[in-house]
């Protein structure tokens, strides 16, 4: 390749986005209580179409987008979605579908194996009926085990997702026996990070800090006894570390996502942001998107870092943290992420957190608030 | 499965990608890269070179024979046999 690459501000060039996310739909047979779908998500409804989606697929591997998730809401609403993959396979993809398993039927996985299905992720919410049943607020436990049934027999290796928080957390054994059970090659144990809908429902779902500790011991016991049999990830919440994760690898690093109505984003969530307008690829090209807008460029690399990051020799490392969590905990996207104990605002959110705990001892103050399109609409907050 | 390949000559194994991953050359990196659910490993020169021939037919030998000649090079096997042992813990090979 003797092109010049595009550098970003600082002089670095920008990479390709190596991960294409394709969030076909925000519609979903489930009302889970973490989605991380915006609060808003039923004013925009506008979905692109196939045509649409099948020239982001071919203009994002242009430049070099390699793995392509297929996720939402729910990606087996759309009925466009074997046509959607078999073009991504076509075109060289690895394809991931990111599926609760609703409307997954044996017609549909021999028809997506056909279409050059690479992969699918599966999400679980329980170990046990009741409280998966109760967290999507839907009769789907035993739809989710004949999925897994099918994902196997069609030759899938697989990967279950369970959404860790306070009310599941003590049944991590059990959850874990059930990926046993189900032969699952992967398990990723993915503590609900606070954001859209759980950030709604943070009072009820942050675990304490002791019922983390409990659940990640649990987990390092069944590593050792499971081997390489099956591989268990355990995503601990952000809000008990003290330092930021890298969040997406960095803004506009790797990830490319596309939102339902075509609006292209650094990461799901960064559509909260204020002040930064992020193109639709109705109105522009993937490539013009990804190295040229404004929205993308925004902050990338270390030049738009503010103390106490700027002069941090742990920059390179995690890039200040999430934008988004730095927005939300500290009102300012440029800031560093409040997780970060060098962070003026890390005290805060120690006090929230110890707030919490005291408060996960006493009965629950408010209910549950479940994603569904009702709320959404009457919902005063977009994230 | 353990016990059965200790009856093998080593000589005779034969690789091939594990099941789940996906060997590709990608012309926007200039590398051959390693495909696997939701994640990728862009691989250097050598390793790019051994991988494309572990097509599940070929044994490590031949493997070496084939390095060895389309480098113009010997003493290969060592390095080979290495890399191969670390690719299977990672299980980007498979035995057959």
């Amino acid at each position: 390749m003797s092109a010049v690459a595009p550098e970003s501000g600082h002089g670095a060039p920008i990479g390709p986005p190596l991960w294409l996310l394709a969030e076909l739909t925000y519609r979903c047979p489930l009302h889970c209580v973490f989605c991380y779908n915006p609060v808003d998500f039923a004013k925009h409804e506008d979905e692109l179409s196939t045509a649409d989606w099948l020239r982001v697929l071919r203009e994002a591997r242009a430049i070099g987008a390699v793995q392509c998730g297929f996720s939402g809401g729910e990606p087996l609403q759309r009925n466009d979605l074997e046509i959607l993959v078999a073009e991504a396979h076509k075109l060289g993809y690895y394809t991931n579908l990111i599926t609760s398993g609703i409307g997954l039927n044996e017609e549909r996985i021999a028809w997506l194996k056909e279409a050059g299905l690479d992969h699918i992720q599966l999400s679980f919410q329980d170990s046990t009926r009741e409280v998966n049943d109760f967290l999507s607020s839907t009769r789907t436990f035993d739809l989710k085990r004949k999925a897994a049934a099918l994902i196997k027999q069609h030759g899938y290796s697989m990967v279950l997702n369970c959404v860790i928080h306070r009310l599941n957390i003590d049944h991590i054994e059990r959850i874990i026996a059930l990926a046993v059970e189900l032969e699952a090659d992967y398990l990723e144990l993915a503590n609900t990070q606070f954001y859209s809908w759980a950030h709604i429902n943070r009072d009820q779902l942050l675990p304490t800090r002791e019922q983390v500790v409990r659940a990640e011991a649990i987990t390092n016991q069944w590593r050792e006894k499971l081997g390489n049999t099956m591989k268990l990830f355990f995503v601990v919440p952000d809000y008990y570390e003290s330092r930021p994760k890298k969040c997406m690898n960095g803004w506009g690093n790797v990830f490319l996502t596309i939102a339902p109505d075509g609006v292209a984003l650094p990461c799901h969530t960064a559509r909260m942001l204020p002040g930064l307008a992020f193109p639709s690829v109705r109105e522009h090209g993937v490539r013009e998107i990804w190295y040229e807008s404004e929205g993308f460029n925004r902050f990338r690399g270390t030049g738009w870092m503010k103390e106490p990051c700027a002069s941090c020799p742990e920059k390179e490392k995690d890039l200040g943290g999430c934008r988004c969590q730095a927005y939300m905990l500290a009102q300012d996207a440029a800031a560093a992420d409040p997780v970060c104990d060098k962070s003026p605002r890390h005290a805060e959110l120690v006090a929230t957190v110890d707030g919490l705990q005291a408060l996960s001892e006493r009965a629950p103050a408010m209910p549950l608030v479940f994603r569904g399109r009702k709320e959404s609409l009457a919902a005063e907050r977009q994230f | 499965m353990q016990a059965k390949l200790e009856t093998l000559d080593t000589h005779e194994r034969v690789p091939r990608i594990g099941r789940g991953f996906r060997l590709q050359w990608e012309p926007v990196q200039s590398a051959h890269v390693l495909l696997y659910p939701e994640g990728m490993v862009k691989l250097n020169a050598s390793a790019g070179e051994i991988l494309k021939r572990c097509d599940g037919a070929t044994p490590v030998e031949a493997i070496v024979a084939d390095l060895e000649r389309a480098f113009q090079t010997t003493g290969l096997e060592r390095d080979v046999r290495s890399f191969l042992d670390l690719a299977a813990e990672q299980r980007w090979i498979e035995w057959k």
